[in-house]
This record gives structure tokens, sequence and C-alpha cells, in this order.
């Protein structure tokens, strides 16, 4: 242990802690723009900076190490003064417009700012705009950034994509798309991670929150929303709902305020999505197709286009399912449009999403009897679901539980589980226990296959279903998974079945979830996934009656005809621009 | 009322003065990979501010050019921008006055010409290529790649063992290169910005000689492969030992009775003391490296027998055979090549100087070496005869320091045309054409004859030191790509057209600098592993200490104190003294571990492993 004195309190804090660290124990705040534990240690923007009695020159807080016998200063008035100026150059190179900013209200730099009292900034403003195109997904404002280096640091340390990197020095030194690239030219996964810790406005989704409400307003269109698992466990966060009132329920009755006409939960083609990549499993696994490589699940799109730039030569290995998302954009346009009489043409089907992936996965396309168009047409993540909510002047504590929408208003646990790191694994190997053997195992028999943001590389187990051993992996963030595939095709490891998500912690960590800044929330929000499911009267998704009713009504059964020419996907039917690495 | 005044700068000027200096230094430790358009535009500020302004090409024109190379970095610029620079930066260069003027032009004329590319890339993509990689300078300048502010700051805490197993993860040399190594690494530290560069070659000396004997790492699990290395060396060695390391089986043939190369024949004992080589050379062979002495590759064994009999083939012959004068009188007796002199001195089998007149012919490092030593073995006088002048010499300061501290005569601007003997046959003197320096070409000042008598230097034996050739003749026979004298590889070290060859070192650079042969050790060590089909990595399990807190406060660097001239030209002792474990201390305090403040942290800060 190390003893020292931060503001005249003496504390004793391990060896090697940092002096933020030190401080944070001892009750002291101080304040910070670029640190991001673990991930963004550089002491860029200065404003951590602290005095050390004796020493003339301040010293960065976040990533230098007490000392014992310390005497720290985190807001002597030579901090402050310093503290202060700095973030006056920081502002003279933002273009702080903050009430038209997705981050107003939710921004580091807006909080030091009010916090210093900042009333002017002394310096002439200098801004450096660079074009963007703003129909990509992920849009970025350059004269909003402040050089933290976050996004450059997540994307390669974390995702190991590296889209972003320092280019230029001097004054000139700022974040750009690596090797002279445009963002659409890139590799970038559309993951979102960059924006979920961008500390400003920077970064952020292409908002497509106009579009719904013309949906809503247009007489013409019947709107059908579907909300994905991972949301309903994070878009109280920004409301300050606890997890316990923020239900689902109330998501249901926001929508139908807003004005949406059908409202369905994911959970639903989430258990759908088990029925089909389920026995699409146990057709390969049986036929020995999994030997030499895994089968990889394919339900998460930055999963998907980081497979399909980085290992091209690995796509036949994925599941040719479609993902919840796009299952229920297609039954929506067909099952669903029938029964309530409406022409798919005349319907618009919107998604809320935890993801930013899933706008660019929208652009898939569905063709069906008479209709070509798209199985969803617009996404939403969950931030612009709350901003709808704002928008409606919805009081979110007032809202009540509401279900959803008949015929597709079931959904069990194991759907639910889709939204965090395993579930996809244990809600598929549940059923495929059924389907393989005819009976139901324990609920939680696969608990092994549970993983979590922060488990080291992956999750790996061997199931025996039946006296048959498959070999299986969980793996969440894309770093995670780039070291997976190496020792795959290394041959250092071997897997019948591999569940992928981008995001670290799987969907609730998505890069369109809430943001709280240096918070990672992913593990907390699968805790309530987790919760959900095992309170679910229904945890197995072949016991879904709405499912089964489908097949009844419309699909026939799993992998039938018109299940593949709904439910499934060819992958290779997109471009995905190649890495250059 | 007084007619004229004693002039007295200013307080501006004295201020501005010492600005330059800080400028200087400044300027000394520029980093690489710089924005080179923005540094150029930088000088032009510079340039600019120095004018009088008196005339239109430098008062107008810079101005412009000012504006244009703006709008180049502020992509407004367009590929006719870039002719209209040409065309100004040429018409300034060719118009104006003075050369406060003409050579502002020229600086950003060369950049035009020089940095075309990188023009080009702000102009079409709005973007800068510059590449900004590794940050830390005196690492990206080690050849090797040595983790040197981390084994300054072991140093600092006294942790001299885990110092040297810090270094040997890059460089298992740590004692020689703490004696002998050029220190490139000092060129551009960051502390010159502050005061002076850091004495890096001194604190590794120090680690050195403070660390006592340090065992290497354990060898990987044997992959049962077998390696020939032909030479001995730096570069050789440096290779076996990585490896060995990496659980392969080496074979070094070495045709002198010891191993060391150059370091043992070379480079004079009062340099590098051959027990402290010795340290060096125990440590690798610790690691299990075998050793087949006195076999000549080429008469002994040839290179095909050995890829026959090995998994892979390393050449590291260095450049060991003297360059020729090519002028009448060469092959009298009493001329000797600086290689053969100093070899003969390595094996205990020097030549009898005593009071002989001696010239040594050249301005080299080995030139160096072949004086000092002619004095120390007790010759009347030894003199340094050179064409150039002394700062042309490519020797490094401190070694022509010492040498003229010695009394070493240095005749300059005196090109050997002839060598005078007696009946006998032997040297009587050494006949000289006395230049003068003349115009600079490709950056070096080059001699012209005065048109004055030729002299003759009264001498009895000749020391010719005008560089080293490589022994090639049997590889190129064998196939080995050799192209005006050196061997030929890619730069992974090998041969497209001879799988399993590598070359290394002097042998494939030319004469250079043993921390260059250990850089390329290591790059042809890895390529080697991975031609045999492995992915080894070598790394140290030291970890390097938190950085101190203390301001770095303007301190006097610690320079290495050498014996008394007149004491240590009676043996050949080690001329250097170390420093003080409290000049040590304070020497590396003065590292202001540029891995962890700056850029360092946030990208490059530190390989761990290779």
């Amino acid at each position: 242990m190390v003893k020292l004195t931060i503001d005249q309190h003496v504390v004793e804090v391990p060896e090697g802690s940092t002096i933020m660290d030190a401080a944070g124990i001892a009750g002291i705040p101080i304040p910070k723009l670029c640190f991001l534990k673990d991930i963004n240690e550089i002491g860029a923007c200065r404003v951590c900076v602290v005095e050390i009695e004796g020493k003339e020159k301040l010293v960065t807080s976040c990533n230098n190490q007490v000392e014992e016998g310390m005497v720290v200063y985190t807001n002597s008035p030579k901090v402050r003064r310093n503290r202060k100026k700095t973030v006056e150059m920081i502002l003279s190179q933002h273009n702080a417009n903050c009430v038209t900013c997705a981050r107003n209200r939710n921004c580091s730099l807006q909080t030091i700012t009010r916090d210093l009292n900042i009333l002017e900034v002394p310096y002439e403003k200098d801004l450096h705009p660079l074009p963007w195109n703003k129909n990509f997904p992920l849009i970025r404002d350059a004269d909003k950034c402040i050089k933290c280096m976050r996004c450059i640091q997540v994307c390669d340390k974390v995702q190991g994509v590296k889209v972003w990197d320092v280019e230029g020095t001097g004054s000139r030194a700022g974040v750009y798309v690596t090797g002279n690239r445009t963002i659409e030219e890139s590799d970038c996964t559309l993951c979102g991670q960059c924006i979920t810790h961008c500390p400003v406005g920077a970064l952020r989704e292409r908002d497509d929150t106009e579009k719904a409400w013309w949906a809503i307003e247009n007489k013409k269109k019947v709107t059908v929303v579907q909300v994905a698992p991972a949301v309903r466990a994070a878009w109280g966060e920004t409301f300050g709902l606890s997890r316990e009132e923020a239900t689902m329920g109330k998501i249901v009755d926001a929508l139908k305020r807003i004005g949406f006409d059908y409202v369905f939960d994911t959970v639903f083609t989430a258990d759908l999505t088990i029925m089909e990549e389920g026995n699409e499993f146990i057709e390969r696994f049986k036929k020995g197709d999994t030997k030499q490589m895994p089968m990889f699940t394919s339900c998460c799109p930055g999963w998907l286009r980081f497979i399909k730039s980085q290992y091209p030569h690995l796509v036949p290995r994925l599941s040719t399912a479609k993902s919840p998302q796009q299952m229920f954009g297609a039954v929506m346009k067909t099952y669903f449009a029938k029964k309530i009489g409406v022409a798919p043409e005349d319907m618009v089907t919107v998604s809320i999403m935890p993801c930013v992936a899933k706008k660019g996965e929208s652009n898939m396309e569905l063709f069906y009897e008479e209709y070509a168009g798209h199985d969803v047409d617009i996404v939403l993540t969950t931030r612009e679901l709350n901003r709808m909510i704002r928008m409606a002047h919805i009081d979110p504590h007032n809202l009540q539980e509401e279900a959803c929408d008949n015929p597709m208003s079931d959904g069990t646990g194991a759907g639910v589980i889709f939204g965090t790191t395993g579930g996809v694994m244990e809600a598929a190997l549940r059923s495929a226990h059924y389907l393989i053997t005819g009976c139901n195992p324990e609920a939680d028999a696969f608990k092994a296959v549970r993983s979590s943001r922060e488990q080291n590389k992956w999750k790996e187990a061997e199931i025996t279903i039946a006296g048959i051993p498959i070999k299986t992996a969980v793996v969440n963030g894309l770093g995670n998974t780039r070291e997976l595939i190496e020792a795959l095709e290394k041959g250092e490891v071997h897997y019948d079945f591999v569940e992928v998500m981008a995001c670290p912690g799987g969907c609730v960590g998505g890069g369109g979830q809430p943001i709280k800044d240096g918070c990672e929330l992913a593990t907390s929000r699968s805790e309530n996934l987790r919760m959900l499911d095992e309170k679910a009267t229904l945890r197995f998704s072949h016991e879904n009656e709405t499912v089964i009713k489908l097949y009844e009504e419309f699909l026939e059964k799993p992998l039938s005809h018109k299940s593949h020419m709904l439910l499934h996907t060819d992958h290779q039917a997109w471009e995905m621009p190649r890495s250059r690495r | 009322m007084s007619r004229l005044e004693i002039l007295v700068p200013n307080k501006a000027q004295v201020v501005v003065e010492q600005l330059y200096r800080d400028l200087e230094r400044r300027i000394e430790a520029s980093p690489s990979g710089l924005c080179p358009i923005d540094m150029s535009k930088a000088f032009l500020e510079l340039c600019h501010a120095q004018t009088c302004g008196k005339c239109v090409p430098c008062r107008v024109g810079l101005k412009q050019m000012r504006k244009m190379i703006s709008d180049v970095l502020n992509g407004k610029a367009t590929m006719d921008t870039l002719e209209e620079m040409k065309a100004t930066a040429l018409s300034i260069m060719e118009s104006a006055d003075c050369a406060i003027g003409y050579e502002a032009a020229n600086m950003i004329y060369k950049g035009l010409i020089g940095f075309h590319e990188e023009y080009v890339a702000h102009i079409q993509l709005g973007r800068c290529n510059c590449n900004y990689q590794q940050p830390v300078p005196c690492v990206s300048l080690c050849p090797a790649g040595v983790d040197i502010p981390g084994y300054i700051a072991l140093v600092r805490e006294g942790r001299y063992q885990d110092a040297i197993r810090l270094i040997r993860k890059d460089n298992p040399f740590p004692t020689t290169c703490g004696f002998i190594c050029e220190h490139p690494c000092e060129a551009r530290c960051r502390r010159n910005m502050v005061d002076d560069a850091v004495n890096i070659r001194g604190l590794k000396r120090m680690a050195a000689d403070l660390a006592g004997k340090v065992a290497p790492p354990a060898c990987q699990p044997s992959t049962g492969k077998k390696i020939a290395i032909v030479g001995g060396g730096p570069g050789g060695l440096s290779a076996a030992y990585y490896l060995q390391l990496m659980g392969h089986q080496v074979v070094v043939y070495e045709m002198l009775p010891k191993l060391g190369g150059m370091l043992r024949y070379g480079i004079p004992n009062y340099r590098l003391p051959k027990d402290r080589l010795d340290d060096d050379i125990n440590a690798i062979l610790e690691t299990g490296i075998q050793v087949k002495h006195g076999l000549r590759i080429g008469i002994d064994i040839t290179i095909n027998e050995l890829r026959e009999q090995y998994d892979a083939v390393l050449i590291t012959i260095g450049a060991s055979t003297d360059k020729k004068l090519g002028i009448d009188g060469e092959n009298a007796e009493g001329v000797i090549s600086a290689v053969q002199f100093l070899r003969d001195v390595g094996k205990d089998n020097a030549i009898d100087l005593k009071g002989q007149e001696v010239c040594v012919i050249g301005g080299g490092n080995v030139s160096m070496d072949a004086v000092r030593t002619a004095v120390r073995l007790g010759a009347k006088k030894v003199s340094i005869v050179y064409r150039r002048r002394v700062a042309d010499m490519t020797a490094l300061k401190d070694e022509i320091d010492g040498a003229i501290a010695e009394g070493v005569e240095v005749q300059t601007l005196k090109a050997p045309v002839s060598i005078e003997t007696d009946e006998s046959g032997k040297v009587k003197g050494l006949w000289v054409q006395p230049q003068m320096i003349s115009s600079i070409k490709n950056g070096r000042a080059s001699v012209k004859a005065t048109g004055e008598e030729n002299v003759m230097i009264p001498c009895q034996t000749i020391i010719v030191a005008i560089g080293q050739d490589i022994e090639y003749q049997h590889f190129a026979d064998a196939g080995v790509p050799v192209n005006r004298g050196v061997i030929q590889t890619g730069r992974h070290g090998g041969f497209d057209l001879l799988p399993g060859v590598f070359a290394g070192g002097d042998c494939a650079t030319g004469p250079a600098t043993v921390i260059k042969a250990i850089g390329a050790a290591k790059v042809i060590a890895a390529n080697i592993d991975e031609y045999l089909g492995y992915h080894h990595v070598i790394s140290s399990e030291v970890e390097v200490p938190v950085p101190n807190l203390e301001d770095r406060d303007p301190c006097g660097r610690v320079n290495m104190v050498e014996r008394e001239a007149c004491q240590r030209i009676c043996d050949f002792e080690g001329v250097e003294l170390p420093m003080t474990e409290a000049e040590c201390k304070q020497e590396a305090s003065r590292c202001l571990r540029c891995d962890h403040f700056g850029y360092g942290i946030l990208k490059g800060g530190r390989e761990t492993i290779w």
C-alpha cells in the first residue's frame, strides 16, 4: 500500500494505483475528457492534471502512479487555472452547437465547460470541418472532434479493425479513416463502439427518426415496429428509470403513444431464428460439415461485415439464417400483411435496435411474390427511440405496461437472451436438445456457454446431447473474434458451433445503446436479460406457440422452401469493402 | 560627444541569440516522420522573417510561396499550384539579390522535387500520407530497436541486471555496445530540446559494468533444426543467439582462433577491453551455440556443403580485406593494411614500431584505431595523412580528439601519390600532393591539387586505412548475388533464388557499425525462424519502472572521462573511465521517458516482443 495526501486527505491505496484512482478512493472526482480505462490512458486532453507539491509541472492523474508520501492537489488555483485554459483551447476547435447536437446534455465537454464556469472563450474559433457522406449509417463531424483518440483506440484495441487513425502532425493532426479511404470504402463494421465511446458528439448514428415520423404521419402507410431484446435492458437509463421500471411493456406503450400501428417484440423472431438456425446446425453437424471449421451464427450484422471484409473465404461457414430483425421484416411483409389485409408496399417496417450495423443490414433485399423491397424499412437505435419519446413529449415515468400485438405476441426467455453474449448459443442448444432427443433439458442446463464482456478471448464449452459431444465457442468483441478465427485457422482449436457478437458483451453493449461516458454497462444490462429469462414462463424457443402457429399456417416447417425464401439469405449477395491488411 | 561608440547588443538581441541556440537544439531533436510540407512551411516562415525586405523576389515572392504552400496544406491547391510554386521558387533562386532569398527558395524547391509525392497526396486526397509511427526518437534511430527508455529507467533504479536482460532482448552485445557503439540513438534525443542529449551509450556501459554476470534466458524447446552461420562477428553471433533461444541448433564457423570478428581483431583493446568483449560472447555461448574454429569457407568447406548439411545457412563474413591505394610502391616492405595491422595486434602478434615514423592513410575510425595503436606500439612519430580536412573525416570526433591528445600528427589536404623506397625495397617515405578544398558535391567537399610541388613525409611504416572489402568470390561462384563487391540480399536478408540462405552485417551492407549488424541479425533470425516454419517470439520478462514525475530542469550531460593521455599511451588498457554511481543516476534521471510522455503512450512506445 502507498500512503499519500490528496487535497489534505491522507489516503492509503494499492501500489501501482494512478493518482486518479487514488483520488477516487478518497472520494475526490477528477474531471477528465480523453481518459478511458484500459483503453485510452494517454494524457492527451490535459484536463485531469493535478499539482504535486514541490514540482513545478502539472502531471496527468489518469496515467501517472502514486508515490509514497506524495502530496497532491487536484483543485489548487494553479490546477484550476490550467484546466480552464485547456478547456478554452479545446472549445476554440470544437463546433459547440450544443443545442443541435445529438449529445446535448450528455456530453463530457459540455459538463466540464459548465463545471469550470467558462462563459467566454478568449480564442478565435478555429474549426476544421471535413466532408462526410451523411447517408452512411455512421456519421462523423470532424469539427466536433476533440482528438481524444478514443475512437482510434477502441477500434484498434477492442475491435481490432483499425478504421481510425491519427493523420498529419502538429496543428494538422486529426482523426481520419485509415489508408486514405473514405468511410464507405473502409472495412468499418458499423459496430458503433467509436460512437458509444466518444466523449462528445463527433460521432453518431445517422438519425432516421424523421423517416419514422413521416411513415406515422402518412395515412396510407401501416407502420409495424419491432423491438430488439437488448433495447429493454438499456432504454430506461436515459430517463433515470431503474431496471425494474424500464420494461418492454412500457416501450410498447411508448411506441403506441408515438403513433405506430403495430408493435412487436423481436424476441418472437429470435425464437424463429432458433428454429431455423438450430435445425440448420443439426443438419450440418450430422453431415460432418463442422469437422474442420464450425458453423458461425449470422444474427450480428457487425460480425457479418467483419467476416466479409477480413475473412471472405469463411463466409460459407456462416449460418444462412437471416437475423431476427430481417426475419421479422420478412414475416411482417408477407404473413402479417396478408393477415391484416395490407399490401406489403403499404407497410412500413421499423425496428428499434441496440445497433448501428442494423441500419446497414436493412439494405438487404426482399422479394416475395409481387413485392420487391426490403424486409425492414427503417432502423432506429435505442438512442433514437429515446429521442422519439422525448419528441413526443411522453413522460416515461407515466408509461403503462402494454402487451405486444397479435398474432406474433409470444416470446420466450430463450429469445430474450439473444441480446447478450452466449444467449444465442444457449437458446440454440436448449432447442437442439429437444430436436435431437425429443425432450427438454433443464432450462439452465447449458449455463456453461454463458459469457460476459469481461470474458478473456472467448468462452468454450463441450456440450453432450444424447451422448453426442458438441464443441461450442462464444465470443464477443471483434478483437477477440479475430484471435478466435486465427486460432481456428491455425488448427489450434476446433469447434462445431460458434456464436459471434461484434460488440463487447453482445447486443447489450451495442453501438446503438444509450451512452454514459466512462461507464461500461453491458454486464449489468446482460444480468437484466438473464433475469427476464429466468422469470419467463416459456424458456424454449420451440415452445413459442405463435412460432409454431406461424409454421402451421404459413412456413410449413423449419428449412422448408418458403423458410428458405423468406428467412434465409445469400451472404454473398452484397459487397463489403475488403480489408487492405 | 564621442565620434564612435562601442556596440553593445540590446536586451532583445541577447534573448534572440539564445533563442537561436534553442532552435538549433530543437531542430537537432526533430522526430522523424513529420509532415514534410508542414515543416517546409515553417522553414519558409523562418526564412521570410530573416529577410530585410529590400528586394522584390524575397519580400513578395516568399510571401506568395507561403500562401501557396498553405493552400496545399489546407486542401485548396491544384496541380497548377504546384507548377506555380516551382516556377516561383526557380525565379527567386535565379533573381534574388542575396543568399537570404535564393537559399530560402532553394529549400522549398528541394522539397518540391524531393517530396513531390507528399505534395500530390495533399492536393489530390486532401490528406497527409506522412508516417508518424515510431515516436520514441532513440528507439527509432537504434538499428536494433533497443528499449532505451526502458533500460535507462532500470539503471536509474539500480536494477542493472534487469537492464542487461532488457537490452539483450534486442541486442546480445550490451557490454560491447556500452563501450564502442556509435550511438545513433543520441542524435535526436528529445532531451536536446531542454539542454543536451542523454549519454545513452555511457549508461549502457554502466549497466554492463555494474550488473556483473547475467545469464541468458532459457532456450525454447528444441526444434531439431540446424543452422550454420559463417563468421563469428557481432552479426553472426547475434543471429546465433536469437536462433538458439528460439530452439534451433546453431553452429558458427569461424576461421580465426577466437570469436568476435572485428570486435576482437579490429577494435583495439584500449577502446574495447577483450575481457569485456568475452563477457558478451560467453553469455551468448551459454545458450548452447556450437563453434567450429579454423575452417575457411571456400577452402576447407563450401557453401553448398553447408546447404546440404544444415536447414539454413547464414553468411556473416564481414568486410575483412583491405582496399588498395593503387599507387607506386604499395607492395614495398613496411606497407601494411590497417585490417592486417590491427588483426596482428589482436592476435598478440603485433609488429614492432619502436622508434619508427609511421604514416596512416585515411580519415575513418579504423584509421584512428591504427594511429592510436601505433602510438602504443612505441612509434616515435605517427601521422594521419588525409586528402581532405579534419571536418571531412568520417571518424567520430571523440576518436580524432583522442588521437590528437595522444600526440598524433594530422596531415590534412595531402593526397598520397607514391611510396619512396630505399635500395633494399623498404619504405623510406610517403609522397603526397598538396590539395585545396573545393566545391561541395553531393553534400561533401571535394579537393583539387594546389599545383604546389609534391612533398615527401619521411616514414618507415605506412598503414593503409582507406576502407575494407568483402571476400565475396566464393559466394558469387555459388550463385549468391553480388553487386560492386557487396552481397545483395532482399530486405528479409535472404535470396529469392537460394531458399534457406541468408546474409547480413557488413558483407551485405559494406563496412558499417556493430549495431547495424546486430539490427540485421534480428531481422534475419526472425526470417530464418519463419523460413523453417516457426513463429517463435523473443521477449523479456523485465518490467519497466513507471516514469518518475520530477520536473525536468535543465542539467548538464555527464560525459565519460578518459585516462590521462600520457599514461594511457603506455598500455593497451581501457581509455574510458566509468561514471560514478551518482553520475549514473543523475544521467539516467535526465531521460524524458518519451515512451510515456508524448506520443509514445498512444502508439509505438514499446515493442515488448518481436
